[in-house]
């Protein structure tokens, strides 16, 4: 009964999608470029709502989930994701714009650029590219240059082309500018917080039908059940910071440039999305085997258990190091060999990508597939299962309808405990030099071609500790939520002395 | 080897007219539980003499174990929390303590014993240790002469050999020794109280009966207070001087043993006294308690058993009943002796008399036959997995079932006769022998065939909470054998079924889209029992199918049993531990001990004429509720031995008083009494 | 007890078999020697003639599998599956691709590596189950849940902020110690070692002492300390004698898993301060792309897993008195 209903969703929703690709292009004057990580990206998508809609369906998921939706450290924690997961998925969104039609052309040609939703949106700063590194809010290049001036040559910081250019005299007006700006931008974050904030009361009314007036006072006391008052601070916080990059993005490189003169805030921006789909797509990519292997393993037992466990054991054994970096290193042979293979230089490093998460899956899918192993083997003791073997139910309904639902949980924590642990690892990886493709712009690569600056004087700091700062946000995020998620599904974790 | 109960407790005349040890008051402990306050102990009041042993008597979820907590300030914090009265004992309020000095009082003064031994010992720890620990805390010994009182206090506690035992660990003892050394703990301080809370709960009859007096034994040696928390009125029978019955949170009724198990006053004690199984009562139904205990997060404006009462009337449901006191001590919390109200009561009579059953007496022929069964589990070791020796779990077992009878089969833990429910439903593959059932060899027929035959047997579990799958709604798990069996039509169809199934078993088909955690531990037992009819068993294999109920829900599932045998002509195999049980349900019966029946025959020739040693040990073990001054009880020495190296010879022969050599030389064959009695003993010969 | 130990190690084998065939097949099934030889020379205007002359002196000119025309030894023996990679069973690594040895190599790095990763080990082990026990004393209070958040961020910082972060506080600005370097010599060693080793611990802690957190409250939780609570004991005594020795055995368990694999080194910490370790070794061997390395270190570090688990088996039964080897 309740199994048809997601998939009819879920093909309604793959319909509408193809209904609407050729309409949106012919509209737009693009073409869509889906890469690899995109659509699988979509797919996680559409699997996370269909588990929405179950979880509204089953009791046993929706009580753990209210007890998270109260956590006022994990909602705020939830609001910081959500901001992360949208400009990951408007980045997620590839196509190619449409040239300018020369004289007598009859066929539309495409730009060669493959740009997403998000690099449209932030086209100042993607485009308003300077000769070298310069500092945070600076108008002038950070090393000193020949240059020509009416009175001859000067050794000078030389102005930038895009920062500061607003500015006659930088080292007056500059202070009194951002002054202002910044006033502006506290205004208008307090203009757009009050209209969420009476929108946010008025459907937190609607829903517990409660009087309007009251349902204000609960909020700002922070007498929810769900704790708006911590998302809606959270919330101006980062509504602020948005608010302040739209003013300033286009006049300043505020979180400054790097070597070869791309804003930094872009490079950390485009970086979340490398961030999201390893630790996301790393777990999608790995679920199906750990989740069918570890329960194969438990439920039949024998022989059949006795290959699974020697397949992780090996698995396991390689250090994940080395067993990432030498299937790294054969694919880049193995690319370097086959150059034919694709078009566009992204194409290339999505593939690598998607490979990466391939293989850090491989490397990290044992833990799971031991872990539900051995729940199996305690779920296979229960007496369900020996009333389903007595009514003579098959192997394959078994393992599908009473263990599968009954070690979800496990599986949920390890996804969302993993996530932050493989945003890390991408970081490192990437130092070691068998991350994502030095292409692809992630903090990985940020922080490795930023750290042999850390030697000059003065330090070149701000790529760094851009890389730092965001990718820290995005794991303690992740962190705190996965906290407390493990606490309202881990049966073992008992929250009294 | 053989004594008669009533003389031990002669020391107990003196205590009367003492000031009490032990003074509860207004005892409340409440939880905080998702948004809501469960008032889980809700002003107890009680007080225990020195050297008497007060029983606290309810079923699960009354809050009799986290008064005893209470007690013992132990309440699992912060969820739980002691908001007011006061605990005194010899005088000194418990509750005002500092957690330090409270700490002195805890096992010196005041001790406890647990229900589960298997799990309230450390594993890494020797035992000896442990109760080392105890006699340094409080006794001020050390070295030498510390470890020379734990001797003394493993050899009180009857623990052979102390010296060896004293360096093994918790894993090395069987869970009645456990038990004695959680006792030998508890006494290493010389409490003046000790706290039992259900301490032969998870133990077996026979080592019930142990433990129980070894605990008078003690008391009568050191004259301390036992407070018993149990849920087993023949536990009470036995051991109580006085008694008190707690119900939602507080105690409603409070007497001496003697007035207790001859009037109970309470109309809820009444119904507990109705609803215990027994021979008697074989031709009525038994009495039981309609609904269930009410949840303790609500306000309580009446009485407390007003919703399940038979004889409440409007004041019970508007004005919360005071303390009643009769002449005799007994205090009772109803408004039926209520002298202001009690004229207002109404007659009820009628309406609870019993329904008298009508017995079938058809003999019908064989449904299932077993022959020599036999399930023997490898004991493999080595790389190559090498078998070395084997556990003989079931070995040669006969029995037969006829057509809408019942046999039980019965015995401790660790007997086999699980073992053998499950090589009868081929969950285990048997070793050897033949399984027929309705004319076709089970234990012959291929994977495909035995598919479709399961339709024939179900079965039934003990644990209410783990036999059905909590992801799944009711509907689906009724409808899962109908589905795997393809029977009963189409969908539709089987929707109709499964709410005419839900009827049969006192259910409302609203039940059908919830999902098992909504509903008490009866009411599930009943949809278990639903599940296995939705594809018209004729046999149902009932795996101790009440014993984790309470008394009051186990005559609901034991009525439903017998209407279901009645008009459905079903036939059962019950596996079961419980003798009264047993009285009242079974036709036949059979006694297993380590893997092989030692006695079998119809109810009444093994209930009243026993000849197997350890049949006639086990039925003396059973605590009864009605005094019964020559009542013999017979003790075993030791415990059940493990099922991998069986004694040589007839298996019960290092327990039996009666063995002599022959016993040691071989198993003795089956011999026939009767047509249907038959005993495996070399006491009687042809 | 020996027996079981020859058992495990017997077991073993089949594993170690198959994590040769896993490099086999990703080093040269995938990528023909030719590839490599083309990667490792340059692409373009590679000759046919330099990519044999570059197989023959790295040993790669033979068939992989089966050599059908012997020249000298065997058809199974001289080719590159049995000299490449049956070897490694022999522990005999063979040489790199600068042509040094690499067993050579590995005995010789192996001592810097164990100078760093033998005091992290040991005093993070220590410093992690302290603090840990701290929180678990003030369990459900705001000790605890401002340790527990401590934790999470400590844990949410990457391992190269620390890494950098420290280099940049303590010998950039503070001067304090030398950003990188190593010495053999013990007196001159510490002043090298001290700061990769406190960094090593620091970026440890939050994790560990979460974990060891969770052991701890699982383990509080059980009947046995009840009891022990039961008996008039301290909360003192309830945590160190009962639930700190219950909690060993995970802990344990746990721990003697990786001390094997302390001898492959921390690969970054090593590679920012520049000591020779194996560690080190790892990344330049992956950086310049030298497979025989790499190969090698796969081994080692199946070789070390295994063994680990061997000790984790045997550590079971001296901390828990339930587990006797091969019962089970």
């Amino acid at each position: 009964m309740s199994t048809t209903k997601p998939n009819l969703i879920l093909f309604s929703i793959i319909f509408i999608v193809i209904a609407l690709v050729s309409p949106l292009e012919e509209f737009w004057q693009i073409k869509f470029v889906p890469l690899w990580t995109d659509l699988l990206i979509y797919v996680l998508v559409v699997a996370v709502l269909l588990f929405g809609i179950q979880v509204r369906h089953k009791e046993h998921l929706r009580v753990p989930w209210r007890h998270v939706l109260q956590r006022p450290l994990a909602m705020s924690a939830l609001v910081v994701l959500g901001v992360y997961v949208l400009i990951g998925l408007m980045d997620s969104l590839h196509f190619r714009q449409a040239l300018e039609k020369q004289q007598g052309q009859t066929e539309t040609q495409y730009s060669g650029d493959v740009l997403s939703l998000f690099d449209v949106l932030a086209t100042p700063i993607r485009v308003q590219q300077e000769k070298s590194y310069s500092a945070p809010f600076s108008a002038f290049l950070y090393a000193k240059e020949t240059i020509e001036t009416p009175e001859g040559q000067v050794r000078d910081y030389p102005r930038l082309q895009y920062g500061g250019r607003h500015l006659k005299i930088p080292a007056q007006d500059r202070i009194p500018n951002l002054v202002m700006a910044l006033f502006l931008s506290f205004v208008a974050t307090l203009l757009i917080l009050l209209v969420v904030f009476v929108v946010v009361v008025f459907f937190v009314a609607h829903h517990y039908k409660t009087a309007f007036g009251d349902t204000m006072d609960a909020i700002v006391g922070g007498k929810t059940g769900i704790p708006f008052r911590a998302m809606l601070i959270t919330f101006s916080v980062i509504c602020f910071l948005v608010v302040v990059v739209v003013m300033l993005a286009d006049k300043y490189h505020i979180l400054g440039t790097d070597k070869v003169g791309n804003d930094v805030l872009y490079l950390s921006l485009k970086s979340i999305r490398t961030g999201l789909v390893i630790g996301t797509l790393t777990t999608l990519i790995m679920l199906p085997f750990a989740i069918m292997l570890g329960i194969m393993a438990g439920h039949y037992r024998g022989w059949i258990d006795d290959v699974i466990q020697y397949i992780y054991t090996t698995l396991n054994s390689i250090p994940g190091v080395l067993l990432i970096a030498a299937a790294i290193l054969s694919l880049q042979v193995y690319l370097a060999n086959n150059p034919e293979m694709f078009d566009t230089v992204t194409e290339r490093a999505d593939l690598r990508l998607l490979f990466l998460c391939l293989i850090l899956g491989l490397t990290s899918w044992t833990g799971l597939c031991r872990l539900l192993r051995g729940e199996t083997f305690k779920v296979s003791q229960l007496d369900y299962i020996q009333a389903a073997t007595a009514f003579g139910t098959g192997h394959v309904k078994t393992m599908s309808r009473h263990i599968l639902p009954n070690i979800t949980h496990i599986v949920l924590i390890a996804i969302v405990l993993d996530f932050s642990g493989l945003v890390l690892a991408e970081a490192v990886l990437s130092y070691v030099g068998v991350g994502v493709d030095p292409t692809t712009i992630s903090w990985g690569n940020m922080i490795n071609s930023a750290r042999l600056e850390m030697a000059r004087d003065p330090v070149v700091w701000w790529s760094l500790v851009a890389a730092f700062v965001f990718m820290f946000t995005l794991v303690l995020a992740a962190n705190l939520f996965s906290d407390a998620v493990r606490d309202a599904f881990d049966p073992r974790i008992t929250r009294s002395k | 080897m053989i004594a008669t109960k009533q003389t031990q407790n002669k020391h107990k005349a003196k205590i009367d007219h003492q000031a009490p040890l032990l003074e509860v008051n207004n005892l409340k402990t409440w939880f905080d539980s998702r948004d809501q306050i469960v008032r889980a102990v809700d002003g107890v009041n009680f007080s225990i003499k020195k050297g008497e042993t007060f029983a606290l008597l309810g079923e699960s979820g009354c809050g009799k174990s986290m008064t005893s907590l209470s007690l013992m300030r132990l309440v699992p914090e912060p969820a739980g929390r002691i908001v007011s009265g006061s605990v005194k004992l010899n005088g000194v309020d418990l509750l005002q303590l500092t957690e330090l000095k409270m700490q002195k009082m805890r096992g010196n003064h005041i001790a406890m014993i647990f229900q589960e031994p298997m799990t309230s010992l450390n594993p890494v720890l020797t035992i000896g240790k442990q109760i080392e620990e105890t006699v340094t805390r409080h006794k001020k010994m050390g070295g030498y002469s510390a470890k020379k009182r734990v001797l003394e206090l493993l050899d009180a506690v009857g623990i052979p050999d102390p010296k060896q035992r004293y360096d093994e660990y918790p894993h090395q003892l069987s869970g009645g020794m456990k038990q004695r050394v959680m006792i030998a703990i508890a006494l290493a301080g010389e409490p003046a109280l000790l706290v039992a809370d259900e301490p032969t709960t998870a133990l077996d009859v026979t080592i019930q009966l142990q433990v129980l007096e070894l605990l008078r034994k003690l008391q009568n040696d050191t004259g301390m207070a036992i407070l018993l928390i149990t849920h087993d009125l023949g536990v009470v029978a036995e051991m109580a001087d006085r008694v008190a019955v707690m119900y939602a949170g507080q105690i409603v009724e409070h007497a001496d043993r003697q007035s207790f198990f001859s009037n109970p006053q309470h109309p809820y004690s009444k119904k507990l006294f109705d609803s215990v199984p027994a021979m008697a009562k074989r031709e009525h139904s038994l009495a039981v308690i309609r609904g269930s205990v009410p949840a303790l997060s609500q306000q309580f404006k009446g009485c407390r058993f007003e919703p399940r009462c038979d004889y409440a009337w409007d004041i019970c449901r508007c004005q919360v009943p005071a303390w009643q006191l009769l002449d005799d001590g007994q205090g009772v919390l109803c408004h039926l002796l209520d002298p202001r109200y009690a004229s207002q009561a109404p007659d009820v009579k009628k309406q609870i008399a019993p329904v008298i059953r009508k017995q079938s007496a058809n003999h019908a022929g064989a449904l299932l036959q077993v022959d020599g069964l036999k399930v023997h589990f490898p004991v493999t070791k080595g790389l190559f997995k090498r078998t070395v020796g084997f556990v003989k779990a079931v070995d040669d077992v006969s029995l037969v079932i006829p057509k809408g009878k019942t046999l039980a089969l019965v015995g401790e833990s660790g007997c086999g006769k699980t073992t053998v429910g499950k090589g009868i439903l081929q969950l285990v593959k048997p070793t050897a022998g033949c399984v027929v059932l309705d004319g076709a060899q089970l234990n012959r027929l291929k994977h495909r065939e035995m598919r479709a035959k399961r339709r024939d047997v179900q079965v039934i579990f003990q644990d209410p909470f783990s036999s059905m799958n909590p992801r799944m709604m009711i509907a689906d798990i009724i409808e899962e054998g109908m589905l795997a069996q393809r029977v009963g039509g189409d969908a539709r169809q089987r929707q109709q079924r499964i709410d005419q199934l839900l009827g049969q078993v006192g259910l409302a088909p609203e039940a059908k889209t919830r999902y098992p955690h909504e509903f008490s531990g009866g009411q599930r037992q009943r949809i278990c029992i639903a599940r296995a009819l939705a594809v018209e068993p004729k046999l149902i294999i009932c795996d101790e199918p009440t014993s984790a109920l309470d008394v009051s829900v186990q005559a609901q599932i034991l009525n439903l049993l017998k209407d279901l045998q009645d008009s459905l002509g079903l036939a059962y195999l019950f596996i079961t531990h419980n003798l009264s049980v047993v009285e009242y349900l079974a036709h036949e019966i059979a006694v297993m001990y380590l893997g092989r029946i030692v006695e079998q025959g119809t109810v009444e020739e093994v209930i009243h004429n026993p000849l197997h040693p350890y049949t006639k040990a086990l039925l003396s073990a059973v605590p009864t509720i009605v005094p019964d001054a020559d009542r013999q009880v017979i003790r075993l020495r030791g415990e059940m031995p493990s099922a991998t190296q069986p004694p040589i010879g007839c298996h019960f022969n290092p327990r039996c008083a009666n063995a002599r050599q022959i016993c040691r030389n071989g198993y003795p064959e089956a011999l026939k009494i009767s047509d249907n009695h038959r005993v495996r003993c070399f006491l009687y010969k042809e | 007890m020996l027996a079981y130990i020859i058992r495990r190690v017997i077991y073993a084998i089949p594993i170690l078999i198959g994590v040769n065939l896993i490099t086999f097949a990703l080093f040269f099934v995938v990528n023909k020697p030719d590839d490599m030889a083309r990667m490792q020379l340059g692409f373009k205007h590679v000759q046919q003639a330099d990519i044999d002359k570059w197989k023959q002196a790295h040993g790669y000119d033979k068939p992989l599998f089966y050599n059908r025309a012997p020249t000298e030894g065997n058809a199974f023996t001289d080719t590159v599956f049995f000299v490449k990679s049956v070897r490694l069973f022999a522990f005999d690594f063979g040489n790199a691709d600068d042509g040094r040895n690499i067993t050579q190599d590995i005995s010789e790095r192996m001592w810097p590596s164990l100078a760093i990763a033998i005091p992290v080990f040991i005093v993070s082990l220590l410093l992690n189950i302290t603090f840990a026990l701290i929180i678990a004393f003030f369990r459900a209070s705001y000790v605890d849940y401002m340790g527990v958040v401590t934790c999470v961020i400590l844990m949410s910082i990457s391992s190269l902020f620390y890494i950098i972060g420290g280099q940049y506080l303590i010998s950039k600005l503070l001067h304090l110690v030398p950003i990188s370097g190593y010495s053999a010599d013990l007196d001159t060693a510490t002043k090298f070692l001290i700061l990769p080793v406190i960094i090593g611990i620091v970026g440890g802690i939050g994790a560990g002492t979460r974990w060891y957190r969770t052991i701890f409250l699982e383990e509080i939780s059980k009947d046995y300390v009840r009891t022990a609570r039961a008996k008039g004991l301290s909360e003192r005594l309830v945590l160190f004698r009962h639930v700190l020795k219950n909690a060993l055995v995970p802990i344990l368990t746990g721990v003697v898993a990786v001390i094997p694999l302390l001898f492959m080194g921390s690969l970054i910490l090593e590679s920012f301060f520049g000591i020779p370790g194996l560690g080190s070794y790892t990344i330049d061997a992956i950086r310049s792309q030298d497979f025989a390395i790499v190969r090698a270190m796969v081994f080692l570090g199946s070789v070390l897993y295994i063994i680990g688990l061997i000790l984790t088996d045997i550590s079971y039964t001296m901390v828990d008195p339930r587990i006797r080897l091969g019962v089970r």
